[in-house]
């Protein structure tokens, strides 16, 4: 690397690792904020989805028809039959303290639904429930029993079954858990990556450029015999190098968390991320590319812009580009075949990254993904270098 | 003498956006900043651009710092064209104006080493000068602290300093004092007057009358970017200050142009 543009890189390193705030705020806090936070939701909803069932409730029933007694048999709460349900019982559930379900069937009721001719337009014996959905244990209780209670009513007319489980060993969905896993990864995280990648270079980027301009620092940089391409090759480094640190903290972060989130979803059930060195690697590389040419890109924009305010404005339409292109996975069943597709920056960068989560990663499209970014860089670094000559572009107030 | 400058039918012409037609209440599209412009500067001299407010003294030492292209012309320093060898020119000058800043982040020891590297000065030599500049300007006492906690006026020594670091032949200072506090105004003055001795040319803009008299050995006044006169001083004023010399030409000019 020339000599000059190894100065600035040294020069921008030193700017960013001597500010402690700014190295903070770009470095540490974003992969210690998602881990806490994506650590703190996984614990939240595994503690929902777990606490209730630890919870007393009492669930006081109104003429029990025989039919019903297994439903309350063997439910993770307390069962007090009690003749009747009155009102005053009804309006202690306005107390949300009261961890209390009303159940009240009509008399007869299992004559009454046997009976019943859904062509007479009358209408059908009806089961009240009374709860207080302000109390999360009587919320899950009367959600609890409704299920239960759809599931016998669709029972009674019966007449068909789909992918009916007389057995442990039958299964219908052939994709093993590391598939389905990565197919909800593939869907998230590269998007996750690229939104962590970009705001890591928002952070960075406009002040390095657009800032040195406001500043009056650039002009000072201007008037040494360094060569504009150094200048701006120096520039495109350094900023990818931080926004780099700023991306790896980031999935450090997610990393970390993942376990975490993934035990909440699952209920328990055990999963393994089964990805290999190479898929590592593979995402290395793609990090690397992908920030390579979204440090160019966001370079340019603050290049053109006057100050760091403008820069901001003027890279938003650029942002909600690459978003686009983040949620892409989501709409889409496989990644795609065709080669050219990986030519398009960002959206190839996405690709891979979701062949890789979704185990489907292909060699070729990486080398294309890989090769395509580096031109771009190349170029965007070649129109920073014209941008940096342009008098227009440099000292236009 | 040496000649060491030599400016050759220097041109700028600037658009004007719709915004600076508004300011400057004009239906112009462009406004001709510097017009064919020559003149030369000698090794050893105090060379001064004299000239009112947006007569194109700043443009002209802009162009000459490689920082704006010209429309048309060329300008040698030192044997190197502006057009053809900006990063050459760039080497043999030190440039400063109050537009040029430094980043308040890094401290006055950083900095100076950060623009030795620039200009590929070897270390052993950098060392040495760093030593002797913070040692003139009374810089090393602050040489550990940002650039955001100096004073003022060490701020623009530093500046000085900086422009400096490679120990040019040819200086180019834009209003040299413009915005100095007497103090630091008196060092910067009585400095160009070392460097002169020491043999490096000095070209500097300014529309202040007593720098010019008593720094420039030559000078060039400028009005609506042309040159009317460049001599020194004794040939331009011809007995008369500056000052009335100065007002003589203008109305010259402009009696001349309505």
């Amino acid at each position: 690397m020339k000599s000059n543009t190894w100065t600035i890189i040294k020069k921008e390193f030193a700017r960013f690792f001597g500010d402690r705030q700014l190295l903070f705020t770009t470095v540490i806090m974003p992969g210690l904020l998602i881990y806490i936070i994506y650590s703190f939701m996984g614990t939240g909803m595994k503690k929902m989805a777990t606490e209730g069932a630890n919870e007393q409730v009492t669930l006081c029933v109104e003429n029990l028809p025989e039919s019903m007694a297994p439903l309350v048999d063997g439910v993770p709460f307390t069962v007090a039959v009690q003749q009747p349900v009155t009102q005053e019982d009804i309006d202690k559930l306005e107390d949300k303290s009261l961890n209390v379900v009303l159940m009240r069937f009509p008399e007869a009721f299992d004559e009454k639904v046997a009976a019943y001719d859904p062509q007479s337009g009358e209408f059908a014996p009806n089961i009240e429930i009374y709860y207080n959905s302000a109390n999360n244990a009587s919320t899950r209780v009367f959600h609890m029993l409704q299920n239960s209670l759809t599931i016998y009513e669709e029972q009674l007319s019966n007449r068909f079954d789909i992918n009916r489980i007389e057995s442990v060993d039958d299964q219908f969905d052939m994709a093993n858990q590391d598939d389905v896993l990565g197919s909800v990864l593939s869907k998230l995280i590269p998007m996750l990556i690229l939104m962590l990648l970009f705001s890591g270079v928002m952070g960075i980027a406009p002040s390095a450029i657009a800032g040195e301009k406001e500043r009056g620092t650039i002009a000072t940089l201007l008037v040494t015999p360094m060569k504009r391409n150094e200048l701006a090759l120096g520039k495109v480094v350094s900023l990818s190098g931080m926004a780099l640190l700023s991306g790896i903290s980031s999935f450090i972060g997610i990393v970390l968390s993942l376990p975490k989130m993934i035990q909440a979803d699952t209920a328990g059930v055990e999963l393994g991320l089964n990805y290999t060195g190479g898929d590592y690697a593979v995402l290395l590389i793609t990090i690397l590319a992908t920030v390579l040419i979204m440090a160019s890109v966001v370079s340019l924009f603050s290049a053109l812009a006057k100050d760091v305010k403008n820069a901001g404005t003027m890279i938003v339409p650029f942002m909600l580009v690459v978003m686009f292109c983040g949620l892409t996975p989501m709409f889409q069943s496989s990644v795609p075949e065709n080669l050219t597709a990986y030519m398009i920056p960002f959206y190839n960068s996405i690709q891979v990254m979701t062949s890789v989560f979704a185990h489907e990663m292909k060699w070729m499209p990486v080398v294309v993904m890989l090769v395509s970014n580096v031109v771009y860089t190349g170029i965007a670094v070649w129109v920073l270098t014209r941008m940096f000559n342009s008098e227009k572009v440099m000292f236009s107030k | 003498m040496d000649e060491i400058l030599r400016v050759e039918g220097l041109s700028k012409t600037f658009r004007l956006s719709r915004k600076q037609q508004k300011i400057e209440r004009t239906s112009r599209k462009e406004i001709v900043a510097v017009d064919n412009l020559s003149f030369t500067a000698n090794k050893s001299e105090i060379f001064g651009l004299l000239g009112p407010n947006g007569a194109g003294k700043t443009t002209t030492l802009r162009m000459l710092a490689t920082l704006i292209h010209p429309d048309s012309g060329d300008a040698i320093l030192d044997g190197y064209s502006v057009v053809s060898q900006p990063e050459k020119v760039r080497g043999k000058i030190g440039f400063l104006t109050s537009e040029l800043k430094l980043e308040d982040f890094f401290t006055p020891n950083y900095l100076f080493d950060f623009f030795s590297h620039l200009h590929h000065v070897d270390e052993a030599i950098s060392r040495e000068r760093k030593q002797q500049m913070f040692g003139r300007f009374g810089i090393d006492k602050f040489a550990e602290v940002k650039v955001a906690n100096l004073s003022t006026g060490m701020k623009q020594k530093l500046s000085l300093v900086i422009s400096l670091v490679h120990d040019p032949g040819i200086i180019i200072f834009d209003e040299p004092t413009n915005g100095l506090d007497v103090l630091t105004a008196r060092t910067v003055t009585d400095y160009l007057q070392e460097l002169r001795s020491e043999g490096k040319t000095i070209i500097l803009s300014t529309h202040i009358f007593s720098l010019v008299e008593k720094l420039c050995d030559r000078v060039g006044i400028i009005i609506d970017g042309q040159l009317t006169h460049c001599d020194t001083l004794e040939n331009i004023c011809g007995g008369q200050s500056l000052e009335d010399r100065f007002f003589d030409i203008y109305k010259e000019k402009k009696g001349g142009e309505e």
